[in-house]
């Protein structure tokens, strides 16, 4: 009773973490690896630090509903910085550290941010440079005091001394503090995030405070995530996900959020942490698998005979082992021994000896590649999400996961499929608005409070799971009516470990084609296990041996679709091999690192005009952004393959 | 950010660059016959970053062997910190604050970057041998310190991804980070680089001479280094020397010596 009048009350993060610092105090909030060592802030010391940061962002002038822009990656002192920013009546807006200038001028002057707080001396000279674009940029403060020295501190910072400004201002801004913390009501804005949007300007997403709280709450007690769990935040903090598995669920639950040394160590931390509820993209479970089978065929020839037999077995037991499925007492116990010699050391390796609930979204994944996982005892499971519903549309409970369905309703969530298959939710997650932009919000969601996702999709039948087919806007009609679901295609493509990315088209034409972007690292690896030399990534790529591979693979996809009766009409008929990896600083790739479809058509135009006029080879020239914002050209004449296709039913009646 | 960087430079140079740190008086270096150094008389001072240009077979390397005590110049006078120098070997040279790298990667290539570096740390460790195969006690308690501060070097060049890989499995850019690191541990007051950029990609060079700089500007330490990239000293360097068949042809800003007639005519060659 007393627990449910105290749950009224914690309307806002600020009001979770008073709680925490009262019910779990002294165990770690947060831990950091720096210099080597794992250092750790405990409730308290969190609460401490946040308070000294907010009485320094009221010093400096912060008002109520000022909003303050986070660039830097995953640190607890960017976590503390969101809710010091949240205790005083402020936005926090964390932006993509990886945005070149261009993009962060943008957001920054959309939303007006008064305040920047910026990692280091890398993020600082990108708002300096943009400065004249984002006047209402008033102060920049930053945590790495490294190579700051000379610069011009009037409207500079560092966080130290910002926070050292408020512990010696306490007396002046205490009251001001706890007026506007005790003011926070449940509409009040948590926090925007502005999505990366694979078409247009990114838009700025508004998320209340019941929208945040809410979700994190029946997230937790959907897994039964409590105090005792460690996350590993890795991912952008720009993105939904990390703000409600960091902030959102860590706050409710009161879990610890550890951070990597640096981005390049961060396998090695996954490994020192050992968490026990995991997120990651399929891209990211793809790269340790890819990674995996590349040493297991280094090893030696006993090894790997022990491999392929006990993962032969853990593919045929083990998903009914995690699901709690009857098993034989035999397969059960050769299962312990696979444990004991092969699962257990691997999972060691990879860092998921301790998953209790493990997260893919945001692409489908290959069906092997989640089967590995989960018959290795790693309970494996996907969500559909998207940062207008605060991450939860649908879930995959315990024990009902598959590969090819993202599971039901998250609780609380009301999902529809409309006329033509788009999918329809209704949640307590359900976004405010975007940001000064009433006709998206308008077109986004209706007065009902339905929002549009822009995804096609069907509940399978038997197991009342969504199944997702593509964007709702990229679903077309081939030029004799049959159904263009790209997305799924190169989904199936994408699954071979060569193929690292995959652009099908076909909409209105009168067969499908495709680009391919080979793997460097599988690719790669199998050129130099075949003595194959190869200088550049452009060279390999148009090896008529990986021409062969990728061949074999798209007409293998051609068979399997051939059996698809709504999507026989989109087997690949000719493909050809990039001559570059598509890049998000080509704008080519979104930051969470999707196709822009529609740009790539533009940009290659030329290409896929080839594809369709029955050359056999074209020259073309690119241009390419390098790192450092630079742009040259490469050129290149690449190879157009016919892939033989598969007779359908339909073919057949129509014959 | 150059330009920050740079408006931020010119404006701090009188605080930052102090006295003479050290100055190399008519020095004259000779292998038998071969006279590698001829009467070459120049200062560092303290705070600067100083770089030794000239053509191959100019004498740098040799110049630098001379500042570190390797060679020993049969004529002319060193004072270091405003005491002349008695002729001293390597190690003494270290102990009294000047570290350097090599034109080509010195390291212990079957040791971790973490090892290495911590190598660097030997002339601060003060317990002896038995004390420290004891690893307790106050043995112990100088390790951690030694540790931390070998962690903050790491944390500096930002290498912690590769803090247990051996160095001989490492592509050669970061090998010549890690050397760096190495020479820092000893805290010098004085760091020489030999080519700390040859071999270097575009990327790597961008990388290192970051880490110069910050160097500098950061820990504080004087640097003299030796470069063949122009563009990297001109970037880089608040006075050039240039050398030439074991003379000095001048001496000055970057600016200065880059329109020197005798420098562009060492580089280019002159008709005869």
């Amino acid at each position: 009773m007393e627990e449910r009048s105290a749950s009224r009350d914690l309307v806002s993060i600020p009001a979770l973490l008073e709680r925490n610092v009262r019910k779990f105090g002294t165990s770690a909030a947060y831990r950091e690896k720096e210099f080597g060592i794992w250092q750790s802030w405990n409730w308290i010391e969190v609460a401490e630090e946040v308070r000294a940061l907010a009485l320094g962002l009221l010093a400096l002038g912060a008002r109520k509903g000022d909003f303050v822009a986070l660039i830097g990656r995953n640190r607890p002192a960017f976590y503390m910085s969101m809710v010091a920013a949240q205790s005083i009546g402020a936005i926090p807006v964390p932006l993509y550290q990886d945005a070149v200038a261009e993009e962060m001028a943008y957001v920054l002057g959309h939303c007006g941010a008064r305040f920047v707080i910026a990692e280091d001396q890398e993020q600082v000279d990108k708002v300096l440079e943009i400065h004249d674009r984002t006047p209402e940029v008033e102060h920049v403060i930053y945590l790495d005091p490294r190579g700051m020295r000379n610069y011009d501190h009037s409207h500079l910072h560092a966080f130290d001394d910002v926070q050292a400004e408020g512990r010696a201002a306490h007396e002046r801004f205490e009251t001001e503090f706890e007026t506007r913390r005790s003011a926070i009501t449940e509409d009040d804005i948590c926090v925007m995030l502005y999505t990366s949007g694979t078409t247009g300007k990114p838009k700025g997403v508004v998320l209340s405070n019941r929208n945040i709280i809410e979700s994190a709450r029946a997230s937790c007690e959907f897994d039964r995530l409590t105090d005792k769990e460690d996350v590993l935040a890795y991912l952008p903090m720009a993105w939904v996900g990390d703000f409600i598995f960091s902030i959102g669920q860590a706050y409710w639950a009161g879990f610890c959020v550890n951070c990597p040394e640096s981005s390049d160590t961060m396998m090695n931390d996954l490994r020192e942490i050992g968490p026990t509820y995991y997120f990651a993209p399929p891209r990211v479970f793809e790269t340790q698998l890819t990674n995996v089978i590349i040493r297991m065929n280094d090893a030696g020839p006993m090894k790997r005979r022990l491999f392929d037999h006990f993962m032969a077995h853990a593919r045929k037991v083990g998903p009914a082992i995690l699901d709690k499925k009857p098993v034989g007492l035999w397969d059960r116990l050769k299962y312990r021994l696979g444990d004991l010699l092969i699962y257990g050391p691997l999972k060691n390796v990879l860092g998921f000896s301790r998953v209790r609930v493990g997260y893919t979204a945001g692409e489908a994944i290959g069906p092997e590649i989640f089967e590995f996982y989960r018959s290795l005892g790693i309970n494996l499971k996907q969500l559909y999400g998207q940062t207008e519903a605060t991450v939860f549309i649908t879930i995959q409970p315990d024990g009902e996961v598959r590969a090819d369905t993202v599971g039901v309703p998250a609780p609380g969530v009301e999902v529809k499929i409309g006329d033509n298959g788009e999918i329809y939710y209704r949640s307590p997650g359900v976004f405010v608005e975007y940001y000064k932009n009433p006709e998206s919000t308008a077109s986004t969601k209706d007065a009902e409070g339905w929002v549009a996702t822009g995804d096609a999709g069907f509940f399978d039948e038997e197991s009342g799971h969504l199944r997702i087919i593509d964007r709702a806007k990229d679903v077309g009609k081939m030029a004799d009516g049959r159904l263009f679901a790209p997305k799924y295609i190169e989904n199936k493509l994408k699954f071979y470990p060569n193929i690292l990315e995959a652009v099908v088209f076909g909409d209105g034409r009168e067969m499908c084609t495709a680009f391919i972007n080979i793997d460097l690292t599988a690719v790669g690896n199998w050129a130099e296990r075949n003595n194959i030399a190869y200088s550049s990534y452009q060279e390999l790529a148009g090896h008529p041996q990986v021409y062969a591979m990728i061949q074999a693979h798209v007409e293998e996809v051609n068979r399997a679709v051939a059996s698809d009766a709504m999507l026989s009409g989109c087997q690949v008929h000719r493909f050809l091999i990039l001559h570059k990896e598509l890049d998000a600083d080509d704008g080519e790739l979104t930051r969470t690192r999707k196709v822009r479809r529609r740009l790539v058509e533009d940009k290659y135009a030329d290409l896929i005009t080839a594809l369709y006029d029955g050359s056999a080879e074209v020259r073309t020239e690119t241009e390419v952004t390098y790192e450092d914002g630079r742009k040259g050209t490469i050129s290149a004449t690449l190879e157009i393959r016919d892939a033989r296709v598969c007779e359908t039913t339909n073919d057949k009646a129509a014959a | 950010m150059k330009d920050h960087g740079d408006t931020g430079h010119a404006a701090e140079d009188k605080r930052r660059i102090g006295g003479v740190l050290m100055a190399l008086e008519n020095i004259t270096l000779r292998f038998g016959g071969v006279t590698a150094i001829s009467n070459i008389s120049f200062d560092i001072r303290e705070g600067e970053i100083r770089a030794i240009i000239g053509p191959n077979g100019a004498g740098k390397t040799s110049m630098l062997n001379v500042i570190n005590g390797f060679y020993h110049p049969q004529e002319g006078k060193i004072t270091f910190r405003g005491r002349a120098r008695a002729a001293m070997k390597p190690h003494e040279a270290a102990t009294q604050g000047i570290s350097r790298t090599f034109q080509n990667v010195a390291l212990f290539a079957g040791m971790t970057t973490l090892d290495n570096i911590m190598a660097g740390r030997a002339l601060k460790m003060h317990r002896n041998f038995f004390w420290q195969m004891l690893r307790f006690g106050p043995a112990l308690e100088e390790e951690i310190e030694h540790r931390r501060k070998v962690e903050e070097i790491i944390d500096f060049l930002e290498i912690e991804h590769i803090r247990r890989t051996p160095v001989g499995r490492l592509p050669y850019g970061l090998q010549k980070r890690v050397e760096l690191g190495r020479a820092l541990a000893a805290e010098p007051s004085l760091l020489l680089l030999d080519e700390p950029m040859a071999g270097m990609n575009v990327e790597e060079k961008e990388d290192m001479s970051r880490f110069i700089l910050d160097v500098n500007d950061q820990l504080g330490t004087t640097i003299a280094l030796i470069e063949h990239d122009m563009g990297v000293v001109m970037d880089l360097a608040d006075r050039v020397v240039v050398l030439d068949y074991g003379r000095k042809i001048a001496d000055g800003p970057p600016q200065e010596v880059q329109a020197n007639q005798d420098v562009i005519d060492a580089y280019l060659g002159v008709p005869h």
